[in-house]
């Protein structure tokens, strides 16, 4: 048994935090990237190219860090800590999990450099209105035409599909639409005739996109992986964001939790600090509990993502996205209720985080649904 | 015992939905069910249809406008508004400052205000909360001092709720600096557009703005628009909010939205079916019915409690209708957030992309999330959870 970091992953948080100090430190920061045409600073994003961030988890042949899942939830647990705008989840985590393992070499090539040195932003762009959180739900349809590939059908919430320069777009090339088999990846580059993208902010002041395909063309080369055979894979590379997501929400909850401490601490009222009352010390107590508890789930996610076993794989991944999705929930609600007023208002940070850690909770599965996977199991996989 | 309404009760209250059906505009109730914002047009709008029914102030006296319902009819008065989605008549006005001036005014504060307040030609806006007064209220700061027939007042509100819309503002101001805190406060009207008045808006996390900063800087205010005695305003102030007490709950608008949930959630799909097919979503929307049952039950009890006796015993209920209330509001918001699943997320930005657009997923569910933010409110103002709780433990419980 070992939690601590290697020499290396203390460095690597340790220059990942100074780098966010710099850049989110002030909160009024924020504000700006948000304006910026892409809603996030390119500024920061070069930065986190030269740290090396972007190709983390890729093959050190693609360009990459070969870091895993610690290092990826170093990284979020960072993020979260910042409330980081720039499109990490779904450049590096989402598109790039699925381009690193699926990609041919020559597809891995045209885009994992151009997106190890910043220049390039991708999306993955699966969600579909009728199918809420079930992955295997995929109506978008694409059809061989002479060499080519047509796609129709719609996608929605893609994170970043805004300003994504390469799009992984799912399509179903045979069986119906709530089938296993039958699902399929293609690389699609937003430019193309029938493709419509309108893209707007999220409420965590985030952007993502709706995608419209009204016969897209792509060529040949454009399926990503086997045909038919996505759905482990994407249901892999879910999981994998859900680890990151566990990651990011226990770094906001690191915070919203020291945010009200230290408003505890301050705010006078009845002449003394409210940090004396012992109904609020409880509340904070628990803060902590559920901070810590959060953290022991974000390593088992973080641990249990690189199971070979995707069975145990995916009930373990729910467990934790559950429970951190249930914690974060409640700490949220605290800490604006513990602050009064002052956390109601746009300019305090606190309401920024609470925003956050309510779309992770809705982010690729709810609370009841990962429940239901876990209970759909049997309850947690055996090992550890 | 016996819970249900007798006939007449009942042809009451069904005279009370036809009325608010036919005459409140669709539109209005639309958006109060769906939780969006109001304009002031419609909440004007609204307020004058009921008073040209006589009925924006019921719980006023009878000879200002109010009617002899009984405790029982003037609560069906309450939870049917709620429950048809009508916006209620202005609180400020008709809840609060409206029965202050009414009880402890002078005749010609009476004439000149109660008429216009009830009609909404003047509306009102609540000057109590200070940066450093909150839920110590009586630490409040702001002065009031008099100098010849004027008091000269200098000090900052917040959190003044739609005050920019405002005509005139009523305020818990300090007259006697000397007095330990609740003794030395007064009850004060000031005109908004008085010289010296600064107004800053407050926007809050689901990007509204329905609060405000409110400064004073040296507004001078004529003596005669004191209330009542000088150094007397929290008692004022207590009587007040006291008046809040029915209604505070707001169960006919949680049942009224909570109906609206589990319709929305019937023609929500999720993947093989509908959200409404999830038994874990069924059985949290289920509680929340159910404890909204007992509390609506709790409240007619307090109802039928005013109407055999009136008792200075120390009593909890509007203390348990705010926490149980409050939390059930916020449950109702929360379960909207669910239903829209991934669409709860997308928050366009109307005026960058121009009003007519669509909206990104269903239409009402980018409307989802904000609520629910918002509605952290309802936990904290008037007098928030962790106050009523220990309102419960001391008055209550002897603790
Ligand atoms: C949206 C909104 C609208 C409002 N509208 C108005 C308005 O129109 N007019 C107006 O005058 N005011 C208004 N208010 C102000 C409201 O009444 C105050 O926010 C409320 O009194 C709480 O004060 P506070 O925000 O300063 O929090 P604080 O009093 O600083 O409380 C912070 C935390 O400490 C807790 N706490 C405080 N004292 C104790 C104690 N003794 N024991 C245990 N816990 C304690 C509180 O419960 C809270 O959790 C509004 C507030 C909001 C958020």
């Amino acid at each position: 048994m070992d939690f601590d970091l290697t020499d290396e992953q203390r460095m690597l948080s340790e220059s990942v935090n100074r780098l966010l100090t710099h850049a989110y430190g002030d909160f009024e920061h924020r504000k700006g990237y948000r304006a910026a045409p892409r809603g996030f600073a390119d500024a920061n994003w070069q930065a986190l190219a030269e740290m090396g961030l972007l190709g983390l988890p890729f093959d050190e042949a693609d360009g990459g860090f070969g870091g895993g899942p610690v290092e990826t939830m170093i990284v979020m647990e960072a993020f979260g800590r910042g409330l980081v705008l720039e499109p990490f989840l779904a450049t590096v985590v989402l598109a790039g999990g699925l381009l690193r393992r699926a990609g041919s070499e020559a597809q891995r090539e045209a885009i994992l450099p151009s997106v190890v040195e910043g220049s390039m932003v991708l999306a993955f762009a699966h969600q579909e209105r009728q199918a809420r959180h079930d992955l295997h739900d995929v109506a978008t349809a694409a059809r061989r035409d002479g060499a080519d590939w047509v796609l129709d059908g719609a996608k929605g919430v893609v994170l970043a599909g805004d300003s994504a320069d390469r799009i992984i777009v799912s399509a179903r090339t045979s069986g119906a639409r709530r089938d296993r088999e039958g699902i399929s990846l293609f690389l699609l580059d937003p430019a193309t005739p029938g493709v419509t993208r309108r893209g707007y902010a999220t409420q965590d002041g985030l952007r993502a996109a709706e995608l419209v395909l009204e016969g897209a063309r792509v060529p040949a080369d454009a399926l990503l992986g086997h045909e038919g055979q996505a759905l482990p894979l994407i249901e892999l590379v879910v999981d994998e964001a859900n680890a990151a997501l566990c990651a990011e929400a226990l770094g906001a909850m690191d915070v919203l939790r020291d945010l009200t401490v230290d408003y505890l601490k301050q705010r006078q009222q009845f002449g003394q600090a409210i940090g004396n009352f012992q109904a609020l010390q409880h509340r904070a107590a628990d803060m902590l509990v559920a901070t810590e508890q959060a953290r022991s789930m974000a390593m088992y996610a973080a641990m249990m993502v690189q199971s070979g076993d995707a069975a145990a794989r995916r009930t373990a991944l729910s467990a934790a996205k559950a429970l951190v999705a249930k914690l974060a929930d409640q700490l949220g609600k605290d800490a604006i209720q513990l602050h009064g007023g002052i956390a109601m208002t746009e300019e305090y940070k606190a309401g920024h985080y609470f925003k956050r850690l309510t779309m992770i909770g809705t982010l690729f599965g709810d609370v009841d649904h990962h429940l239901r996977v876990v209970v759909a199991a049997g309850g947690l996989p055996e090992a550890v | 015992m016996d819970l249900r309404y007798t006939p007449d009760e009942i042809a009451f209250r069904d005279d009370l939905r036809t009325f608010f059906k036919t005459q409140i505009p669709a539109e209005i109730r639309r958006k109060v069910s769906e939780g969006r914002k109001l304009s002031r047009e419609d909440i004007v709008t609204t307020q004058r249809v009921l008073h040209a029914h006589g009925m924006a102030t019921p719980n006023w006296p009878l000879e200002w406008g109010g009617k002899d319902w009984s405790p029982v009819q003037r609560y069906i008065f309450s939870e049917e508004i709620q429950a048809c989605a009508v916006p209620q008549p202005l609180s400020f006005n008709v809840n609060m400052v409206g029965p202050v001036i009414a009880t402890f005014g002078s005749q010609a504060q009476k004439e000149r205000f109660l008429p216009s307040t009830a009609t909404l030609d003047i509306w009102w806006a609540q000057g109590f909360s200070e940066p450093g007064a909150g839920s110590d209220l009586a630490s409040l700061k702001t002065t009031a001092k008099l100098e010849g027939d004027e008091y000269v007042v200098n000090g900052q509100k917040t959190w003044t709720t739609l005050g920019q819309y405002a005509d005139w503002i009523f305020c818990l101001v300090r007259t006697d600096p000397a007095a330990k805190k609740q003794q030395g406060i007064s009850f004060l009207l000031i005109d908004m557009k008085t010289p010296g008045i600064t107004i800053r808006p407050i926007i809050t996390i689901d990007g509204g703005h329905e609060v405000n900063e409110v400064f004073f800087d040296d507004v001078r205010v004529p003596a005669e628009n004191l209330v009542g005695q000088v150094n007397k305003g929290w008692d004022y102030a207590k009587f007040l909010l006291s008046n809040e007490r029915i209604g505070i709950a707001r169960i006919g608008l949680t049942k009224e939205r909570l109906a609206r949930v589990k319709r929305l959630a019937q023609e929500t799909p999720a993947g093989e079916g509908m959200v409404w097919d999830d038994p874990d979503f069924r059985r949290r929307l289920a509680w929340s019915e159910i404890e909204l049952k007992a509390l609506e039950i709790t409240q007619m009890r307090v109802v039928a409690a005013q109407r055999t006796k009136a008792s200075d015993k120390p009593d909890p209920s509007s203390s348990i209708l705010k926490i149980k209330g409050s939390e059930i509001q916020q449950q109702a918001t929360q379960l909207l957030v669910d239903v829209a699943g991934p669409y709860a997320m997308p928050r366009p930005d109307r005026e960058e992309e121009g009003l007519n657009l669509p909206s990104v997923g269903p239409e009402w569910a980018d409307a989802a999330a904000p609520l629910f933010f918002n509605y952290r409110k309802v936990s904290i103002y008037g007098g928030s959870n962790e106050i009523q709780r220990n309102i419960i433990a001391k008055a209550f419980l002897g603790l």
